[in-house]
């Protein structure tokens, strides 16, 4: 017996009729209600299998006839629910006995159970419109009953499985489920309101499953917005909303009055008028679905109302601060400080006009904004970006709402609010005020404030050439104060000028402070302030050609030197009577991209082309070809990802020849066995290069994923050759022969589809000599492997559109300091680590953090999913903590911190792309190992960090 | 008809001295006991003689509610409670029986140590005058006695601030005190249920004002605050102890940790430090923010803010100081003013409103030279700022509080009465509720329509509502029962078990009414053809012949005999009980008809 149980396919056999008959015993002996329900709960925790599920149905069903007590029949409805989960059972079989229940159950909670049971059993059976309609016509029939929790469960599952389709239920027709709208609707009058809610659930349930809702409804749920619960309240919102959008045009009465008034507009002002509803919930949600922007029908001038509250004081008229803004800004007299009774009220305003509560939009982001509930504040600065981006005279209206709100006492509002105006900056343009407002926040103490107004500002039109200035001195001020922004700034200037040359160039004399007549001193260039006003002149001066003429002597040599030391963030300039300066590779304007790209194919085409040369010349070929790769890479930043990804294949093959080359294979086996260090480890190196290759770099197809896959194969028989040739014995050849016989065999089920175009390669060959192979000796294949290397073509590798090598760089710990951080030992340290990460897919998973120590003990570190921010597409920020700890050392020491990315070969992109099917046949036959390979690449220089654990104080 | 009477003694068509009395369902409660900043004589306090000539107050009222801790709505509690007299129970919330007595004190330092009057209550006073208060919870139901029940909402304005519902039976009166329907940095926004009482008493200081969004005057603050730093300038804010200080507290500290700057923010000592300590203690009844970071930082621990000292105003460099009291008029901050007034890099910044005659009013109106004891001119050379932060409702905000509680009538207090003119047009315009403005001494009555709450038997309620459709909320249902009242109580119950616990012998009360119909036959015939008849029309009905000759419809009997002359004639005599009368009266006027002419 223990033998059979170790099979697990056996197991199951011998257990199922044990299983419900354990059940089944245990029940009869049961004594007490209080019993069957151990019983029972027992049973829970423990899975079912599928075969077993319908026997133990059976025996459920046989005691909750014969069981009085109300919750032992509660906990067996229940398991009947939990067991038509089961996955691959079919519940249909249990329907009938399920819904027979019903008939005699007299107590309300066993029925809202069941009912919820048969729900279960519905959701699994959707396809089969005759159940679904039968289920809906019991349903109906329990619609009436007195406890809110079966009328609840009924309308969930009117919503669930009511028809969606007209057609079909006219013909399957039945009275009940003839008009599931109009039977929800019904409930909308419930006097609880948890079936009311329901009732509004289960209709937008409906909604969600495709039937096209009544516009009858929408009188219906108006009433509803003024119910006395919250959660009807939130659920009458989303119906509004959703109504909105299926009758966007249709017209409705405005109560009261003999006008009419499209129903989106009546809709957008209801739900602006739930944004000040008394429950926050109900809030939220408003401002949340004002969000959803699909709002978009909406009027205009009825958008317009959400910002507008009109001021009084006293029965007067007066102007809101954001007005009187305005009118000091276009008087032309700058804030000058409020005085006392500035703000004073003037003309007198009608008191019949003053409509205390307007019903509808007016103000609603005024309110939202202003909210108690930072989730409120946050909805409503969401649904302000989105209504924005869809209204170019809303975004400048809305404009000063948003400058509010960077001073809110929340960081995540701050936040927020500056992403908003970043999305609509490009509808926008500041006011100087409005600048003035939002440079200010350029001092808070958050770095990530800080960076996200100056991804703002690199996107921010300004108007005028103080706006420039003003915007330059705060920067420079926010340098001094924090001058770890310095990247940052930078980047924010060079768009900044890019932007605005002709708002540049009338400050250049100052911002240079240079002087007609007299030469004033050279600036230091090592000051970052200095390098900050240059990129930001530089920059403008790229489309400004007048602008060179300003500049001084040294201005020139400047430019050449941050040319060359900040390439990123310098453009190449045409400056009058300095080529040799400007033009570093052609004195072309052509664009650059293009010569270099057609070298870059060029060189690669030579390689191709010439591969069946003397292998000297194969060689001295791959190895010029690499360097002027690399060199490449180094030069254009932007085909920097192709040319290292090419460059390290070309490095593999050239590898994979030299090893090939060596002299070894022509001495006899005894003799070697000091040479073969330059084979085996060129193998080696060949496996790691092919999996940075795979899985460093963004941008990789499945086209490229077969070659850096044949060419790993090609290491691992280039591995198998000489370990063959070292070892002596059989018998560990057996083995490794077989494992790679099934590697091979997995490649083929892989990429079956791109066997064609790898003519004359190596696999293709090894696949044509795979009946010899499997029957032979290792021995022999060991030789067939051999000469088929040495044989094979060497592949093409098509080159993507784009590939991004995976980059990261640590801006923190700088590695710079002297001060060793000092702890004591056995307690741990906490160390910042700021890292910025380029092109790499899911760093949450695959990004790690590993801290060397000088005694070789190494340890790597999970960041936590929330330390990864995500400033723009394909760039992510890493800032983490790390924490350190070590036993006590005599001197400071320095340790190692680098950023690896690990990855694993499960995840590899060929397997995600085949179909699902097949990869799961695959994984059956596929060994252990190949499943598995994780590993790490280190893909960031390392930073030295300075420290001293003390020992313990006695 | 049951009525609610509202009487103002102060805070009726005025702003200050707060009380006001309410009679509810035979209950007396006084709201608020506040002193008037306007007077010095007698009126400064409300005319308690108003309840009673002689004897003590104890007897007229079941209890006093007092909101929040300003003294115009606290300031004669001492009097009115030691010095008139008065035993019962004082309600307020937790942070206000805490505070209260700090202002007290110092409000009485201030009358009879400064200014040197006698006849005014003593420290002692105010201790035992405290013993007697009860403090409640926010939401939490405090039974009065049997019948009176109150409970606290909370308000904002200040910390500790809170609206009272008062319910007796069905018939309640909200009191809001003074409340703020956006909130700040330190305390969150008003907030009422729906709670649909009779008569809402609401403030109404800014009945005629929207305000402008809070934060444009939060930046505006900041902003000012920061550049007279910067340049190198010394900022001084006079401010009362409680209220508005801790938000601009909160406010600046916040902003200097934000904004990593250095320069000290100092804080008079003395009552501001002893209420700082009260506000970290009620973090519950601050905002989201403090209240959920405090448990990382209490807000009210400041990092930045540190305690004043005389000599620091002399000291060199940037520096801002929070002094009281707040119009400049006397004290500390006048001291520092006049030490600072010289020099242009200066500021003053006025947070609220200032009293005319103060040297806070003549700066604010733009008097550079002011005159000084001892005739000594004073060059104002500083830069004086003014900034409202204030924590009472806009006419928005009270629009919206009445639209959240719903009240079937509306009463406006502590404000002008020309401004609460017009707020209480728009009232009664928007809501189409009544709304009133009595005057200081005027009484309001109001009557109220309460249902009465019925006790129901559960049988009986099964028993009706299985009989019939689905119930339907918004439509009254017909039901039978029996209402019995006794011991100052109401029963629904089922007529037998009412005339079971009455002892009471069932009696029959039947109808019985003669239709004469013309047909020759025979009397058996006759019933036979009603039988007939009655069978085809009466479908629902069960109608049955029975062996002596008679029908019955359901209940109803029917017999017929030969008229005793005509015997053409046939008199069939039809009889129910009332609970059939429908029916029987629909049956006899079948048969009144006559018979439909047989086929046979």
């Amino acid at each position: 017996q223990q033998q059979h149980e170790d099979l697990s396919a056996k197991k199951l056999r011998l257990t199922k009729p044990s299983k419900s008959a354990a059940l089944h015993v245990d029940l009869c002996k049961a004594t007490s209600p209080a019993d069957a329900l151990q019983y029972l709960l027992q049973f829970a925790r423990k899975p079912v299998e599928v075969e077993s599920v319908e026997g133990v149905v059976r025996i459920l069903l046989e005691h909750y006839y014969k069981e009085n007590d109300a919750s032992v029949r509660l906990k067996i409805a229940s398991l009947l629910g939990l067991l038509s989960k089961t996955a691959g059972f079919s519940p249909d079989c249990i329907m009938d006995d399920a819904i027979n229940t019903l008939q005699n159950e007299k107590s309300h909670q066993v029925l809202a159970q069941l009912l919820d049971t048969l729900l279960v059993i519905g959701t699994k059976l959707t396809e089969n419109p005759s159940v679904r309609m039968r289920l809906v016509e019991v349903a109906c029939k329990h619609l009436t009953d007195s406890s809110h929790g079966v009328r609840n469960k009924c309308l969930q599952l009117i919503g669930c499985l009511g028809p969606v389709e007209k057609g079909v239920a006219k013909e399957a027709e039945s009275q009940a489920a003839k008009d599931v709208q109009k039977i929800i609707g019904d409930h909308f009058n419930d006097q609880d309101p948890r079936v009311r809610t329901a009732a509004i659930k289960a209709m937008l349930q409906l909604h969600e499953r495709g039937l096209k809702l009544q516009q009858a409804i929408y009188s219906q749920a108006c009433k509803l917005l003024a119910d006395d619960y919250e959660q009807v309240r939130s659920a009458a919102v989303q119906l509004i909303w959703v109504l909105s959008q299926l009758y966007p045009e249709s017209i409705v009465p405005i109560p009261s009055s003999n006008e009419e008034i499209r129903l989106v507009d009546d809709a957008f002002g209801k739900i602006c008028h739930m944004v000040s509803d008394g429950s926050w919930v109900v809030r939220v949600q408003a401002a949340k679905l004002l969000l959803y922007g699909s709002m978009q029908q909406v009027s205009s001038h009825f958008l317009e109302q959400t910002l507008d509250k009109k001021l009084m004081s006293d029965l007067r008229r007066k102007r809101t601060a954001h007005e009187r803004a305005k009118e000091l800004y276009s008087s032309g007299e700058f804030s000058s400080g409020r005085k006392w009774g500035d703000d004073a009220p003037k003309e007198e305003i009608d008191t019949g006009a003053v409509n205390l509560i307007e019903s509808g939009a007016c103000g609603a982001f005024v309110h939202g904004l202003e909210d108690e509930m930072y989730e409120v504040r946050i909805a409503a600065v969401e649904a302000l970006c989105m209504l924005a981006q869809s209204s170019p005279s809303f975004a400048e209206k809305c404009l000063d709402f948003l400058v509010d709100m960077f001073n809110d006492e929340i960081e995540e509002v701050r936040l927020q609010s500056i992403h908003t105006m970043r999305k609509i900056s490009n509808n926008i343009t500041l006011r100087e005020d409005q600048l003035d407002t939002v440079l200010a926040v350029l001092e808070d103490s958050s770095r990530d404030i800080r960076e996200a107004l100056h991804e703002l500002l690199c996107c921010t039109n300004v108007s005028t050439k103080e706006g420039i200035h003003l915007a330059l001195v705060e920067l420079l001020k926010n340098l001094t104060k924090y001058p770890t922004d310095r990247e940052s700034i930078w980047k924010c200037l060079k768009f900044l000028g890019s932007r605005h040359p002709t708002l540049v160039l009338p400050l250049v004399p100052e911002l240079l402070s240079t002087h007609p007549f007299f030469d004033t001193p050279e600036p230091d260039m090592d000051d970052p302030a200095y390098i900050a006003v240059l990129v930001l002149i530089f920059n403008a001066a790229k489309s400004c050609p007048t602008m060179p003429a300003l500049f001084s002597d040294h201005t020139f040599r400047h430019y050449a030197y941050l040319r060359d030391s900040l390439s990123h963030l310098v453009p190449p300039l045409r400056l009058p009577g300095r080529k040799l300066v400007s033009s570093p590779v052609s004195p072309s304007i052509a664009p650059h991209e293009d010569p270099s790209q057609q070298f870059l194919h060029e060189s690669l085409e030579r390689v191709y082309n010439l591969q069946h040369l003397d292998p000297q010349g194969i060689q001295e070929l791959l190895e010029f070809t690499i360097r002027d790769l690399q060199r490449l890479g180094e030069l254009q930043s932007e085909l920097a990802g192709m040319a290292d990804f090419t460059a390290t294949y070309l490095q593999c093959q050239l590898l994979l020849i030299k090893a090939l080359q060596e002299k070894l294979w022509n001495v006899a086996a005894p003799l070697y066995l000091k040479q073969n260090a330059l084979a085996s480890a060129a193998a080696k190196q060949i496996l790691e290069e092919t999996y940075k290759m795979e899985f460093m770099y963004s941008g990789v197809e499945s086209r490229q994923v077969v070659i850096i896959h044949h060419m790993r194969l090609q290491a691992k028989a280039l591995q198998l050759i000489v370990t063959a040739r070292t070892t002596r014995g059989v018998e560990p050849l057996f083995g490794m022969c077989e494992k790679f016989l099934q590697e091979v065999d997995s490649f083929q089920r892989c990429f079956i589809s791109e066997l064609p175009h790898m003519q004359g390669s190596f696999v293709d060959k090894l696949l044509d000599l795979m009946p010899r192979l499997v029957t032979s000796k290792p021995s022999e294949v060991v030789k067939i492997l051999q000469t088929t290397l040495r044989q094979s073509t060497f592949l093409h590798l098509p080159l993507p559109e784009q590939l991004h090598r995976a980059t990261a760089n640590i801006i923190e710990p700088t590695g710079e300091s002297d001060n060793p951080l000092r702890f004591t030992s056995g307690l741990v340290v906490a160390l910042d680590v700021d890292a910025t990460l380029e092109h790499v897919q899911d760093p949450q998973g695959t990004v790690k953090v590993q801290v060397l120590y000088p005694d070789g003990q190494a340890q790597l570190i999970h960041p936590k999913p929330a330390d990864f921010r995500n400033p723009g597409p394909g760039r992510h920020r890493l800032i983490t903590q790390v924490y350190l700890s070590h036993t006590a050392w005599t001197e400071p020491c320095q340790i190692e911190v680098r950023l690896l990315l690990a990855y694993n070969s499960n995840r590899s992109k060929a397997s995600a792309k085949i179909p699902k099917s097949t990869w799961s046949e695959s994984l059956e036959a596929l060994p252990q190992s190949e499943n598995g390979i994780e590993g790490t690449i280190p893909f960031s220089k390392p930073v030295k960090v300075y420290i001293m654990p003390k020992p313990a104080r006695r | 008809m049951p009525e609610i009477k509202v009487t103002p003694l102060g805070a009726g068509q005025d702003v200050g001295r707060s009380c006001i009395l309410v009679s509810i369902a035979g209950k007396n409660v006084m709201l608020d006991c506040g002193m008037h900043m306007g007077y010095n004589d007698d009126r400064r306090f409300p005319d308690f003689s108003y309840i009673t000539q002689n004897g003590r107050l104890t007897d007229f009222l079941d209890c006093v509610i007092i909101s929040h801790f300003h003294l115009d709505h606290c300031g004669a509690l001492p009097y009115f409670s030691e010095m008139v007299g008065y035993d019962g129970p004082i309600y307020m919330t937790h942070p206000t029986k805490a505070i209260c007595p700090i202002l007290l004190e110092d409000y009485r330092k201030i009358t009879v140590d400064k200014k040197g009057e006698t006849n005014f209550f003593t420290s002692q006073m105010i201790k035992d005058c405290m013993k007697k208060v009860v403090a409640v919870h926010l939401h939490q139901t405090v039974q009065v006695d049997e019948e009176l029940e109150i409970k606290a909402y909370y308000a904002g304005h200040v910390l500790g601030a809170a609206m009272f519902q008062i319910k007796v039976g069905c018939e309640s009166v909200v009191y809001t005190g003074d409340y703020n329907m956006t909130p700040d940095r330190h305390l969150g926004a008003a907030w009422i249920d729906k709670c649909r009482p009779d008569l809402l008493i609401s403030e109404s200081t800014y009945a005629t004002t929207i305000r402008d969004s809070k934060r444009c005057r939060e930046r505006d603050f900041l902003k000012k605050v920061h550049e007279t730093v910067e340049r190198g300038g010394k900022v001084l804010i006079p401010v009362f102890a409680l209220g508005r200080a801790q938000e601009l507290c909160i406010l600046l500290e916040t902003f200097w940790e934000r904004m990593n700057l250095k320069a000290p923010i100092y804080f008079s000592t003395g009552l501001t430090e002893k209420a700082n300590h009260y506000y970290k203690l009620f973090i519950t009844w601050t905002n989201q923010k403090i209240r959920k970071t405090f448990v990382q930082r209490n807000m009210f621990e400041f990092k930045h803010i540190k305690a004043f000292d005389r000599a620091f105003a002399d000291n060199p460099g940037p520096m801002v100081v929070f002094a009281t009291p707040g119009m400049l008029h006397a004290g500390q901050s006048l001291q520092i003013f006049r030490k600072w007034a010289g020099n242009e890099k200066n500021m003053v910044i006025m947070p609220g409103y200032c009293v005319q005659g103060t040297v806070g009013h003549k700066i604010l109106s733009g008097q550079r030279k002011l005159e000084m004891e001892g005739r000594q001119i004073l060059e104002v050379k500083m830069q004086v700022e003014y900034m409202s932060f204030s924590a009472h409702a806009d006419a928005k905000g009270i629009m919206q509080l009445i639209r959240q509680a719903e009240p079937r009538n509306v009463l406006l207090v502590h404000g002008e009465a020309k401004k609460m003119e017009f707020l209480k047009q728009k009232i009664e315009q928007e809501f189409h509720v009544n709304c009133y403005m009595p005057a200081n001494g005027e009484t309001t009555t109001i009557f109220t329509n309460p249902s009465i709450p019925v006790d129901i038997s559960l049988g009986l309620l099964k028993r009706e509502t299985a009989m019939g459709l689905l119930p339907d909320v918004k439509k009254p249902k017909l039901m039978h029962g029996t209402l019995i009242m006794k011991d100052n109580s109401f029963r629904l119950v089922s007529p037998e078990q009412a005339l079971k616990e009455l002892g009471l012998a069932e009696h029959q009360l039947r109808f019985t009414c003669r239709v004469h119909i013309q047909d020759p036959r025979k009397e058996h015939e006759t019933v036979l053809r009603v039988y007939n008849h009655l069978k085809g029309v009466l479908k629902d009905y069960s109608v049955q012949h029975l062996p002596d000759g008679s029908i019955t419809v359901e209940s109803i009997l029917i017999q017929a005999t030969a008229h005793s002359e005509d015997q053409g004639t046939k008199v069939l005599l039809v009889s129910w009980t009332y609970q059939d009368e429908e029916l029987g009266s629909y049956l006899t006027s079948l048969l009144k008809k006559g018979l439909p002419q047989s086929t046979t």
